[in-house]
């Protein structure tokens, strides 16, 4: 048996990785038994489960005739969606530009957009809500997706052009001398090689869009544009928040986003082990 | 008429010079093989015959129209990859179909054509698998048959054989050299293996450093090389390089054939003492370490009993030797009478 794969080694790296699952999930896993509890019995016990005299729907009750809960849910998905739609189409398209092609600016373009990843693009909070005000977007879902898409993109044609770099350069050479267009030589040889990589763009851009606030709240608060994190706002008052209502909402606005990771999760396991197991 | 043209063809990345100025004109029908050790830049002047890199300056022409300017999918030429390079999307057919059908061509035509290159590389069973289902071997041949299947005027192949093992890649070599008489087209085959280059080529380039040292068949080279790199580039094992000083010679340095310096155990020109000893059955190559000349190649034929560190000695065959002058070239009898063969 080699040293890689010894008993006490596998124990130990087993024990660490269940440990740091249990933590990282203790949270969520009170949240979601709390929001099927009625409020005294959050309060009396929040570690408890619920059992048959504290089990109550309330908070599920409140959220949901709370009318507009599904348009919001709707808005969320529809900006994210749309958001990782343009990030993963605009971030590929121009990670395969800065891998493939020498023309002049090259470096010197790959750094400017490189920079994004550094400098949050909240600093240009007030110069991006002129800009909406200016172009009659504000209180849009496309003024969202504008936003998040600016804002996924620095970090996807990074992580994109490294992969891109290793597609084989004589499979796109054999692409052009049969006589595929450039558009074809991307679509259909170099996007299935990345698609690891496209996965884990896509797990990373997505989920600070959907729990976004910040934007939501300045650009597009008004009742129809609103999204589930604006949305869930109204339960948490000054004075008195309705924790049933606000602990359903999380759980509920876990579900989407668990969906469209584990339709990404097969590809993006591949993403990070890419190399290391051949 | 020629199939392919290079008239003072360069090639600049960025600042460094890879292609100096090549010059080179291949009939149709030709096997001509560029030649040279890894980095002199072989892959780049087939990638610039392909279209797939810009030529700095200077003209190629392929059939006599000069292709600068012209995509590599319009140039009607076909290249086989290293790395096989076949679209893992696409079963052996479509592979094998792809740019007939961006041309354009009937369905039919197209079955018809990858029909008969299966037939031609012994492909029939594999016709409806995908790449990665695939061996090595049966990859290459899958690439060959895409390219056959074009029809091109030009066949490119850039070390085609060296992702397989020892054997296959025999068997392979043998393949595309009837594959030429077959199709008698015209191949440019770059490889850093002087034996592919000998077993293969009408016509060998040999380079170095982005310049074209010699251009000649195979026994020209062999037999009769331009300077000290293509002596010591063509020919396995390597050409023996002497001192000429010690020897009583006038020109710079001697070069020498394993095969063509004798051994003995009592008397000869040049003292050493074996270093080792290689026995390959039907030959034997002893390594003599050398005061004057540091270590030399003997090649015997047949078995022979040497001892490691036993006093030996070494005769050239004065005949059969070449002469080089102090930049490393050839000097012919008769072109320079510094070249006087001294020998006693
Ligand atoms: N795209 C490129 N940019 C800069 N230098 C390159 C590029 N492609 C090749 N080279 C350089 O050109 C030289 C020749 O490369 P290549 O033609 O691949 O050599 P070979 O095929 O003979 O091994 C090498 O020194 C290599 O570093
Ligand atoms: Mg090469």
């Amino acid at each position: 048996m080699s040293a890689r794969h010894s008993l006490p080694r596998s124990i130990a790296a087993h024990g660490i990785l269940i440990t740091y699952t249990l933590i990282a999930l203790f949270p969520v896993f009170v949240i979601v038994i709390n929001s099927f509890k009625s409020r005294q019995a959050i309060f009396r016990e929040p570690l408890a489960l619920p059992t048959r005299e504290t089990f109550d729907l309330i908070g599920f009750q409140t959220v949901l005739a709370q009318g507009d809960f599904f348009q919001y849910f709707q808005n969320s998905m529809i900006v994210t969606v749309a958001s990782l739609f343009f990030v993963l189409l605009f971030g590929a398209m121009a990670a395969f530009a800065l891998s493939e092609y020498r023309f002049r600016g090259n470096s010197l373009m790959g750094l400017y957009l490189a920079l994004g990843i550094m400098i949050p693009i909240r600093l240009g909070t007030v110069a991006i809500l002129q800009l909406m005000v200016a172009t009659g977007l504000v209180n849009t879902l496309t003024a969202l997706v504008l936003v998040y898409t600016a804002q996924g993109l620095p970090l996807a044609i990074f992580i994109l052009s490294e992969f891109m770099r290793n597609v084989s350069d004589d499979l796109k050479n054999a692409g052009r001398i049969d006589g595929l267009s450039e558009y074809r030589i991307f679509f259909r040889l170099v996007l299935p090689l990345v698609r690891p990589a496209m996965a884990t763009v896509a797990v990373f851009t997505m989920i600070p869009i959907w729990n976004d606030l910040w934007f939501p709240l300045i650009l597009a608060p008004s009742e129809p544009t609103k999204t589930i994190t604006l949305g869930s706002q109204v339960f948490i008052g000054q004075f008195v928040t309705n924790w049933n209502a606000v602990l359903a909402a999380l759980s509920l606005a876990i579900v989407p986003v668990m969906v469209l990771y584990l339709i990404f999760s097969r590809q993006l396991i591949r993403g990070i082990t890419a190399g290391a197991v051949k | 008429m020629s199939a392919l043209t290079l008239s003072n063809v360069t090639k600049t990345f960025g600042t460094t010079e890879v292609i100096t100025g090549v010059d080179l004109d291949v009939e149709p029908g030709e096997f001509c093989v560029f030649v040279g050790p890894s980095g002199c830049g072989k892959s780049t002047l087939l990638r610039m015959i392909a279209g797939l890199e810009d030529v700095t300056s200077g003209d190629v022409k392929i059939d006599d129209r000069r292709v600068n300017d012209v995509a590599p999918a319009k140039r009607e030429i076909a290249m086989v990859f290293q790395s096989y390079a076949l679209y893992p999307h696409l079963t052996v057919r479509d592979n094998m179909g792809l740019a007939l059908k961006q041309a354009g061509t009937s369905r039919a035509d197209i079955t018809a054509a990858t029909d008969k290159a299966s037939a031609m590389l012994g492909l029939d069973p594999l016709i409806d698998r995908r790449p990665s289902e695939l061996s090595g071997g049966q990859r290459q041949r899958v690439a060959i048959g895409r390219a056959i299947v074009r029809r091109p005027k030009l066949f490119l192949f850039d070390e085609p054989l060296s992702n397989l093992d020892a054997a296959l890649r025999v068997a392979t070599r043998i393949e595309i050299a009837r594959l030429h008489r077959e199709l008698g087209a015209t191949m440019i085959y770059v490889t850093h293996d002087q034996v592919e280059a000998m077993t293969l080529a009408d016509k060998i380039v040999v380079l170095r450093a982005g310049r074209v040292e010699q251009v000649g068949p195979p026994m020209e080279l062999y037999n009769d090389p331009a300077n000290t790199f293509v002596a010591g580039f063509i020919g396995s094992p390597q050409m023996n390089f002497l001192k000429s000083g010690p020897l009583g010679l006038s020109s710079a340095q001697m070069g020498i054939r394993p095969e063509h310096l004798e051994i003995s155990t009592e008397a000869g020109q040049i003292a050493g003492k074996i270093s080792h000893v290689e026995k390959l059955g039907g030959e034997t190559l002893v390594y003599v370490l050398t005061e004057d000349h540091g270590l030399l190649t003997v090649r015997l034929f047949g078995e022979h009993d040497y001892q490691v560190d036993a006093p030996v000695w070494l005769t050239p065959d004065a005949a059969r030797a070449f002469h080089f002058d102090e930049h490393g070239q050839r000097l012919r009898p008769g072109e320079s009478s510094a070249a006087g063969r001294a020998t006693p």
